[in-house]
Order: structure tokens, then C-alpha cells, then sequence
């Protein structure tokens, strides 16, 4: 009887155990599922990135620019002084007048004259754009609807992101329009943000590691800082806002030091942006530091104090220069995310549209990032094409940027 | 044994041993600049709170003026303090602040058309103020219309945080709903199933994923999630600006957030945890869901809660792909304004600094500061408290 | 039943001690951990700490310089007398105190840098400002790791083989010329021959300095040292590490007083 019973039990849970090996398979195959669309997104992300980066443009110009040719010569090899003639017969008094205020045309150089001439002369349109993929599948079609829609226009291809589209400044028009000024714009904060925030970040770090008693005050800052880090970076725009451009104002304009810029005299300019980006990373700078401070062994430290060393001989001697690539690394972190953050510089107040180079740290700015988000939200079809492009310099940059923290860390971890 | 030499040092002569405290003051003075630095934090904790509190103080106490239609009968002088009023426009009330052009009066009786007031009120100067001159009522956003209101429009005297608030809690709760089941089923297939090699090289693809800069998440929101959207679902039925489309992204955006906090918490569980559970006869798939991931628990809920944090607190991709006016519905497939977006819109375009707008911008950054903390704090003391103990 | 063990015995010196506890008390937040010690500890002889595990003989050892203090939840009552004065005293340096009384570690740990910048590094920071290279030269020759390294001094210490980062380290520390080396279980990571070699450099280093050597190997205290603390733990259930007894080596080793030292180096517990 109860060997019966026991063979019953037997074979219930042979069946159990086949569909517990089911069901685990098949949450299996969910699971992977669920990584292989994280990855997918990525791919798509790119592909439509490098889609709207390429494609065919039907390109109405104002004027064609072989009518510009001098004695069969094209306009981009004529001298500066056809140039200036070209320029000169070919815009409005006005125009020219506002060009000769600002710098005397006979004096500039061939390259801002083409560009001039390029943007006020020829003065393309871009009619419509069609991304990489119907460039390449509908072709034929395309031609068609430029044929009758477009007649005055041509078919380019555009590649938009090019060497000439990262030289070239900012313009209404997003044919002829570049990142220079973002880039430098970029730049220049960044280095404002980074000058600030690693040295008082380490600063605090060590501090934090190395000379804190653990009591209350200590048990304050270490929660704060870990706060802080999760505040959105918005938040941070605000304070920059109220604190750099609005309140000291007078300095961060530059009026204090008499090198405010002359068009709009106020405190949205890039020391603003780089103190408010320097605080937006200290946090972050600060726990790497922590982290890499925190693995230097701590034998380290006895066999100094053991010599007789104070604790800063000891810090400075022992403990920062095994710390260094850790800190290394969560620098370059910082900056990858310093660069990637809009908000707060619009908030800031990252000009809409400058054409002039930042000329110093109390000038305008526009950064990349800003530069990205004013581009994609024009209704204009080819300004998304150009926004495209920029996010293409901007991930190869940051890519390039995490490489080299990898490279780097892989590298001392070595030889340690 | 050796004897020791037999030299004059047979007593043990001390050498002028002096112990006295040295006055190191460099070793003094670069401590104390290390502990300004780790106390600048504090700083900035409290800027954040001042300011946004002292603007925010700003914007409840700021006065608006918002017209009745109600017309003077007549002409009054600057001295009148009983006076007829027309019967358009809406009722005067008693006990009430008005303004008549630049001067504040302070209504005390309302009997039909006559009303009593003093002049002058909070020091406005008594002036003479022609007939049909309407009055205004005045406007100020209080802390319960602040909560209650569901109309966001400061220049009309609207102050209600609704439409803002709902549009930002429905982009993050869809941001929440994509990246939770996906990064925790992500995290423990790379804890639990995947080899070293696999997971060699799908972290970093996911380090990758987070790595995109926001911007252009907001780009690939409007040019790719829309049109896609609108495709599967019609155009009419999807905007061209939705939040669905934000907060898929942003889903996109924090799930590899929630996938690396999620692994670690899974890898710290002990291993013997899992060897008990698998001597026992049970498949890997119930070991993983049944022990590892309880065990994990307080780790995984942090990491959901810090990133529902994160997804509140975003901003760039709402921007572009969300819509740019306040709109209180719950159809997330129509256009509407979070707390983040406002603020962005707000500040990019031109404002002056004491106007309604600007105070504005503080008033809703503190309350995103206060959510964002909160949540924060809370995350923390999960971990806290619900920290397994293994051994 | 604890009588002071220093009383019964004649100074081997008619000078001063090299350093010596005066009722010593450490406490790890309010558990004791050491109670009662009073060591005189003679100076230019090898002195040994040997007892059971957990009676608290590198807590003593550490007590010594002042190393104690940078465990947050250390407490230290009563007196470490040394160079005439207490040095838990407030006006005392401690990191004066650290160089003049130097140490050696369990597992060694050279700084990774170079055996030159090893030896330099202490002394530099301390203010020499003599010749180095005689320095260096002189050091590692008492250390008797000279004719080892001295074509390679540019290399890293961690280069070295276990034995010889351990006499690194002991060149390290004399380099600042301290008047007392402590070395707390300084052979416990080395081979059995690195070990002898460490002893040999001991009893050569004692010549000159005083040494305070902390060890699990009876059979060590036995071959190297002049005298020996025993420590044990105490039996009123507190679990307090106590010195239990005090004498020149061969006498503690061949007629012990206590029937508990007699226990513990006949092996019969620890």
C-alpha cells in the first residue's frame, strides 16, 4: 500500500519537475530578451543618429555660385581681393555698411569672405532633406518630387557632419552652419568647471578619508555629499543662476574687471557656466576620490607614521600617488559627464545664437550640448540634420574621452 | 649571550631627548583647507535651500493684479472714500484689497453700487482716477491653491503646480514601468546565468547606454520614438509632442541605472546562499527569483527608488519631446509640461528678474529639490533597515 | 598573587631603562584589553613579549609609540615613560615620539618605491640633510642587505624577496636613528631561513639600538633575547591581557616562577 502511494508521489513530481525546467527556461529566454533590447535600443540610437546624419538635400541658392566665377576661375580659389569685390557688388548698402563697422571688409581674410559670401550671396536653402536610408533606397523617387516641387533646386549629397561643418561658426542658415563656437564654447567651460572642482574635490576627499574623526559633523558632510550627488543637475542651474549670474553678477560679467563684454553686459557669460558645471561635478569628483583614497592599503600609512611622519608628509608622499590613477580615471568620468549636461546652461543662459568666438571668460557662450538642443527643436527640417551631425562629434567625443579613462586605469592598475 | 661593549655608555646616557610638541603650522594650515573644502559642501546644501527658499518666499508673497471690469461711475478725487461703481464685471467684495491705476484701496462696505474704502492703502499714493477706470483684484499665489490649482499660468494669476506635477509623475511612472522590469531582468541574467565572458562585454554595452548625453536621448525621442509611435498607434491618436514618448526614453536613459545597482545588490549575495538552495533540488530560475532576489531585496528597491528619482529630476529629454505649455490630463499621449520642462522654458527664453515667471522657476525647483531629496533619503534608509544579515 | 615581577630583579644596568610602563591600561571602547602592565625595559638588549594569542602583546607593543591612537576607540591609562617623561603627556609630539622609537611590521610593507627612496624618504622628511648615499650606504650595511642590493638600488623594494623587505623595512627604520626598534612578529611571514637571518641582524642591531620584539615562537625568544615579558590572560573573567612574568631569558626558560609560564613554553597551552 504504501509503496503504492510512495510511486504515485514519484510520478507527480516527475511532471512537476518538467514543467519547473519549462518555466525556468522560458523566464530564461525573457531575461535575455530584456538585455537584448537595452542593446537594440543602443544600436537603434546610433543608426538613427548616422540616418539623419547623411542623406540627400535639394538645395535652392539665391545666387549660383558659378556666376560667381571670375574668368572661369571658381569662387573657392579666387583671391582675397576678387573676393572682396564679389562681396562688395553683391550685398546691399546696408549690409555692407553694418560688415565695414564691425571690421573693414577690405581687410579680412579669404576664408570669412567665401563664408560671408557663401551665406549672404548664395545664400542656400535646403528645400527639403531626406535621411541616409531613403537617400539610398529612394533615389529615383526623390529626384521625382524635387523635379516638380523643387525645380529651381539641386540634389547634394550632404554628409553633415564634414570637416567644414566643425570648422565653421553658427548661422541661420543650417546648411552652412557649424559647431566652432560650441565646441569652444564647450571648451572653455569645461576647463573652467574642471580647474575648480578636482582640486577642491580632492581636497575634501582627503580630508574625508584620511583627517576626519568620525563624529557628528564628519557623519553630516559624508551624508550631504552623497545627497548632493543625487540632486538633479537642473537644480544646480537654478543656484548658478541666482548665485553667479544674478548675484555677483558684477563679477562674473566681467564689469568689475573692465572686460565685460560690450554687446550685453550681464553675468551670463562662461564663468558662470564653469563655476556652476565645477559644482555640478564636485560631488561626483569628490566620492571617486574617496574610492580610490580608500584602497591605498592602509600598511602604507603605518609604515610612514612608524618613520616619524607628520600626516600630511604621509599623505602627500604615500598615499596620493597610489591613489592618483583611481582619481585619474573619476576625473575623466567627471568631465564626460560635465560635457554631456544641457540644462543647467540653459538655464544659465547659453546664448541662442552667437556668431562671434567666446573671446574670453567673461564672454557669451554656447556649448555643444546646448548648441544640440536649439537645433532639434526648430521646426526646420535640415536643422535637425545638423543636430544629427553635432550628437555624432559629441559621442565620438565622449567615447574617445572614456577610452582613454579605461586605457588609463588599465594601465596603472598594472603596474601597480 | 654578548655583553655589550665595554664602552662609557655602560649607563644608558640620554642624549638630550626633547618630546615637546612641535609647532608644525604648515601641517596646521593645509588641514585646515582640507576641511574648508569638505565643509564647501555644506555650502552649497545650504545655497541650494536659501535660494530657492527666498525666491520661492517671493513667489507666494508676490503681489498680481488681475482685472474685475469693474468700472468706476465717476470720476473720484484723491480724497473720496465713499464712491459709485458700474455693474459690469465681477462683484466687488468687502474686507478686500483693489487697485485702481497705481493707487491700492482697501474696500471696507459694499452696498449696491456704493462702496466705502480708504485710500492710500499699503502706502500707494491717493490719486485722482477719471470714471470708467476698472478695478483690479489682487492675485496671490497661496500654498493651497499652489497644491490644488490644475491651471499653471502665473501671468494670469493661476498658480496651481497640478498639470506640472501630473505630467512629471505620469513621464516618470512610464519611465519606471520600462526601466524596472527591464533592468531587473537584465541584472539577473548577468548575476545569475551569464558567463564571465558575456558579462565582460555586455556591462560596458550597457555603460555605453548611459553614457549618451540626455540632449541627445531628447533627439532620438523626437525624430525616432514619435514617428514610431505615431505609426503603430496613429496620428491622431499620438501628438507630435506626448509625454509616452518621454518617458519610454527615459526608461531607456535609467535602466542601465537600474541594471548595475541591481547586479551588485545580486552579486553580494553570498554564494553559499545559493549552493543551499540548489542542494535542495531546486532549478536555477526559482533559486534566483525566490532566494537571490529577496536576499538582494533592499539593495534593488533602492536602485528602483533612486532612479524614479533620476527620472522626476530629468530634464532635457521632456524638453524637447514633451511639450512646452502646462496641460493637466492623464492621456499620455498628448503634449504637456513637466516641472523640469517649465523651468528650462522659462529660463531660455528672455525674462526680467523680478518678474512673476522668474519667481516662479524657484518656487517649483524647490519643490522638485524637496521630491528628489526625499526620495533619496528614502532609498537610504531602506538600505538601512532592510539589509539582510547573511551570516 | 601578582606581586611586581620587577622587583625581584637587579638592574643588569646601573643606568636608566630604555623605556618602561608605568601601571599601563588599554582599553578597545570599554573592553580592557590590557591591564596592569609595568615592564622596565633595559636598554641596548633584546627584549621579548611572548604569550598565548589575544593577550594583548601588540597592543602593548603598539603602546610603546604611541601607534594605538590611530584606532579611533582606543583609550590608554596610566604611564609609558621614555626620555623622562610620560609620552602620553599632551605636550609631547607624537610623531617626535615615532621617530625616536621606530617599527617593524608583521607582514612587511616597503613603500613602492625604490630601495633607495625606501631609506631616504625617512630620513628626508625628519630633516637630514647630510650625505645620502652614505646614508643609504650605511643603513642597508647594518641591515646586512648591502651585498644584496647595491647594484639595484634604483628598483622597486617590492621587487625583493619576503626576507629582504623585511630587512629593508628594519634599514628603513634605522635610517632615522631611532633610540628603540620595535618589531612585532617580524619573521611570522618568512621562511625559516629568512627567519635566521633576522635573528642574526637582531643581535647585531642590539649592539646599538634597544629591542622590543613581540613573537609567537618561543623557540625564538629563547635563541634571541636578553629578556622576556610573559603575558597571559588574566582570571577574573574579564578576559584582560596581564604580564604574568619578567626575567633575563635563561632563567625564565629553565626555572621559570609561575607554574603558567612554565605551562606555556613547555607547550602544555597557547
Amino acid at each position: 500500500m504504501s509503496t503504492l502511494r510512495k510511486r504515485r508521489e514519484f510520478i507527480e513530481s516527475e511532471q512537476q519537475l518538467a514543467a519547473r525546467h519549462t518555466k525556468g527556461k522560458i523566464w530564461l529566454a525573457a531575461f535575455q530578451i530584456a538585455l537584448l533590447v537595452g542593446v537594440l535600443v543602443l544600436v537603434v540610437l546610433l543608426l538613427t543618429i548616422i540616418n539623419t546624419s547623411f542623406g540627400y538635400s535639394a538645395v535652392e541658392n539665391e545666387v549660383d555660385p558659378e556666376n560667381l566665377a571670375v574668368n572661369g576661375v571658381p569662387l573657392e580659389e579666387l583671391p582675397q581681393e576678387a573676393l572682396v569685390e564679389i562681396l562688395t557688388q553683391n550685398i546691399s548698402a546696408g549690409l555692407f555698411a553694418r560688415f565695414e563697422s564691425e571690421q573693414p571688409v577690405a581687410e579680412r581674410p579669404a576664408e570669412e569672405l567665401y563664408d560671408l559670401i557663401q551665406e549672404h550671396v548664395i545664400s542656400p536653402q535646403v528645400k527639403e532633406s531626406w535621411n541616409l536610408v531613403d537617400s539610398l533606397t529612394r533615389r529615383g523617387e526623390i529626384l521625382a518630387v524635387i523635379e516638380t516641387k523643387y525645380p529651381e533646386a539641386e540634389l547634394k549629397f550632404f554628409s553633415w557632419v564634414n570637416w567644414d561643418f566643425v570648422r565653421s561658426q553658427q548661422s541661420s542658415h543650417p546648411e552652412i552652419a557649424g559647431i566652432r563656437t560650441a565646441i569652444l564654447g564647450s571648451v572653455w567651460t569645461i576647463a573652467i568647471a574642471i580647474f575648480f572642482s578636482l582640486p577642491v574635490g580632492i581636497a575634501a576627499a582627503i580630508y574625508l578619508q584620511d583627517y576626519a574623526p568620525d563624529n557628528f559633523i564628519n557623519r553630516v558632510i559624508q551624508t550631504n555629499i552623497n545627497n548632493l550627488a543625487g540632486v538633479p543637475s537642473i537644480i544646480y542651474g537654478i543656484l548658478g543662476l541666482a548665485i553667479f549670474v544674478r548675484a555677483f553678477g558684477f563679477f562674473t560679467s566681467g564689469i568689475a574687471f573692465g572686460a565685460a563684454d560690450p554687446s550685453t553686459a550681464n553675468g551670463r557669460t562662461i564663468v558662470s557656466a564653469g563655476l556652476t558645471l565645477g559644482i555640478l561635478v564636485l560631488p561626483l569628483v569628490i566620492i571617486n576620490a574617496q574610492e580610490a583614497i580608500k584602497a591605498v592599503p592602509n600598511s602604507l600609512r603605518e609604515a610612514g607614521f612608524g618613520l616619524g611622519a607628520t600626516r600630511w608628509q604621509t599623505v602627500w608622499s604615500h598615499v596620493l600617488p597610489n591613489a592618483l590613477p583611481g582619481v585619474l580615471t573619476g576625473s575623466i568620468l567627471a568631465v564626460s559627464r560635465a560635457i554631456g549636461e544641457t540644462a543647467p546652461l540653459i538655464v544659465i543662459g547659453a546664448s541662442t545664437f552667437i556668431q562671434v568666438d567666446p573671446g574670453g571668460p567673461f564672454s557669451k557662450f554656447t556649448t555643444l550640448p546646448a548648441q544640440i538642443y536649439q537645433w532639434t527643436v526648430r521646426p526646420q527640417g535640415a536643422f535637425h540634420n545638423i543636430a544629427a551631425a553635432a550628437s555624432l562629434v559629441l559621442l565620438v567625443l565622449l567615447l574617445a574621452l572614456n577610452a582613454t579613462a579605461i586605457l588609463l586605469r588599465n594601465r596603472y592598475s598594472r603596474r601597480y | 649571550m654578548t655583553n655589550q661593549t665595554q664602552s662609557s655608555e655602560n649607563t644608558f646616557s640620554f642624549r638630550q631627548i626633547d618630546l615637546r610638541r612641535r609647532g608644525r603650522t604648515r601641517e596646521t594650515i593645509i588641514q585646515g583647507f582640507l576641511f574648508l573644502c569638505g565643509f564647501l559642501s555644506i555650502f552649497v546644501t545650504f545655497g541650494i535651500i536659501y535660494e530657492l527658499g527666498k525666491e520661492s518666499l517671493l513667489f507666494f508673497g508676490n503681489q498680481q493684479w488681475s482685472s474685475t471690469n469693474k468700472p468706476l461711475a465717476a470720476a473720484i478725487d484723491d480724497q473720496q472714500t465713499a464712491f459709485e461703481i458700474g455693474t459690469q464685471g465681477t462683484a466687488i467684495q468687502e474686507e478686500a484689497v483693489y487697485r485702481i491705476e497705481n493707487e491700492v484701496i482697501f474696500v471696507e462696505t459694499v452696498a449696491g453700487t456704493q462702496v466705502t474704502a480708504q485710500r492710500g492703502y499699503q502706502e500707494s499714493l491717493a490719486a485722482a482716477h477719471r470714471e470708467g477706470l476698472t478695478l483690479e483684484t489682487e492675485l496671490r499665489p497661496g500654498l493651497q491653491e499652489f497644491f490644488t490649482g490644475t491651471e499653471w499660468a502665473p501671468q494670469n494669476g493661476k498658480f496651481g503646480i497640478l498639470p506640472l506635477l501630473n505630467a512629471t509623475l505620469i513621464v516618470s511612472g512610464i519611465a519606471i514601468l520600462v526601466a524596472v522590469p527591464l533592468g531587473l531582468a537584465t541584472a539577473i541574467y548577468l548575476s545569475e546565468y551569464a558567463s564571465n565572458r558575456a558579462r565582460n562585454v555586455l556591462k560596458p554595452l550597457l555603460e555605453i547606454l548611459a553614457g549618451v548625453p540626455t540632449v541627445v536621448y531628447g533627439f532620438f525621442a523626437l525624430t525616432f520614438m514619435t514617428p514610431l509611435l505615431r505609426s503603430m498607434l496613429g496620428n491622431d491618436v499620438v501628438n507630435i509632442y506626448n509625454m509616452a514618448s518621454a518617458g519610454i526614453v527615459i526608461g531607456i536613459l535609467i535602466l542601465p541605472f537600474v541594471s548595475t545597482v541591481s547586479e551588485d545588490a545580486l552579486s553580494a549575495v553570498p554564494r553559499s546562499l545559493r549552493e543551499a538552495a540548489l542542494s535542495l533540488g531546486a532549478t536555477k530560475f526559482e533559486t534566483a527569483v525566490r532566494v537571490v532576489v529577496p536576499a538582494a531585496f533592499s539593495g534593488i528597491a533602492a536602485a528602483v527608488i533612486l532612479a524614479a528619482s533620476r527620472a522626476i529630476g530629468e530634464t532635457m529629454i521632456v524638453a524637447i519631446a514633451s511639450g512646452a505649455g502646462p496641460n493637466f490630463t492623464f492621456n499620455p499621449f498628448q503634449a504637456a509640461e513637466t516641472m523640469t520642462g517649465h523651468i528650462v522654458r522659462i529660463s531660455g527664453g528672455d525674462m526680467s528678474y523680478n518678474s512673476i515667471d522668474y519667481n516662479s522657476i524657484f518656487a517649483v525647483g524647490l519643490m522638485l529639490f524637496i521630491m528628489t531629496l526625499a526620495l533619496n533619503i528614502f532609498s537610504q534608509r531602506i538600505v538601512r533597515r532592510f539589509r539582510e544579515i547573511y551570516e | 598573587m601578582q606581586t611586581n615581577p620587577q622587583s625581584e630583579l637587579a638592574p643588569a644596568q646601573n643606568g636608566k631603562y630604555a623605556i618602561q610602563t608605568n601601571n599601563l591600561a588599554i582599553y578597545y571602547g570599554d573592553f580592557r584589553a590590557v591591564k596592569e602592565v609595568n615592564l622596565n625595559i633595559e636598554p641596548r638588549r633584546i627584549t621579548a613579549i611572548i604569550g598565548p594569542s589575544g593577550c594583548g602583546k601588540t597592543t602593548v607593543l603598539r603602546a610603546f609609540n604611541r601607534m594605538n591612537e590611530l584606532i579611533p576607540s582606543v583609550r590608554t591609562e596610566g604611564e609609558v615613560i621614555f626620555g623622562g617623561r610620560n609620552i602620553y603627556e599632551r605636550e609631547v609630539d607624537p610623531v617626535e615620539v615615532r621617530r625616536r622609537i621606530g617599527m617593524v611590521f608583521q607582514k612587511p610593507n616597503p613603500f613602492p618605491k625604490s630601495i633607495f627612496e625606501n631609506i631616504a624618504w625617512g630620513a628626508r622628511i625628519n630633516g637630514f640633510k647630510g650625505n645620502m648615499n652614505q646614508l643609504v650606504e650605511d643603513t642597508l650595511k647594518s641591515a646586512a642587505l648591502w651585498d644584496e642590493v647595491n647594484d639595484k638600488l634604483e628598483q622597486s623594494g617590492l621587487s625583493l624577496s619576503g626576507g629582504q623587505q623585511q630587512r629593508l623595512c628594519i634599514a628603513r627604520a634605522i635610517a632615522v636613528k631611532p633610540d628603540i626598534i620595535l618589531m612585532d612578529e617580524p619573521c611570522s611571514a618568512l621562511d625559516p631561513i629568512a627567519t635566521l637571518r633576522i635573528e642574526e641582524l637582531m643581535r647585531d642591531l642590539a649592539k646599538e639600538y634597544t629591542i622590543i620584539i613581540v613573537t609567537h615562537n618561543m623557540q625564538q625568544a629563547a635563541r634571541v633575547s636578553d629578556y622576556t615579558a610573559f603575558f597571559s590572560l588574566s582570571e577574573d573573567g574579564k578576559r584582560s591581557g596581564m604580564l604574568m612574568e619578567y626575567g633575563d631569558t635563561k632563567t625564565m626558560f629553565t626555572n621559570p616562577k609561575q607554574k603558567l609560564t612554565e605551562d606555556y613554553i613547555t607547550g602544555r597551552f597557547g
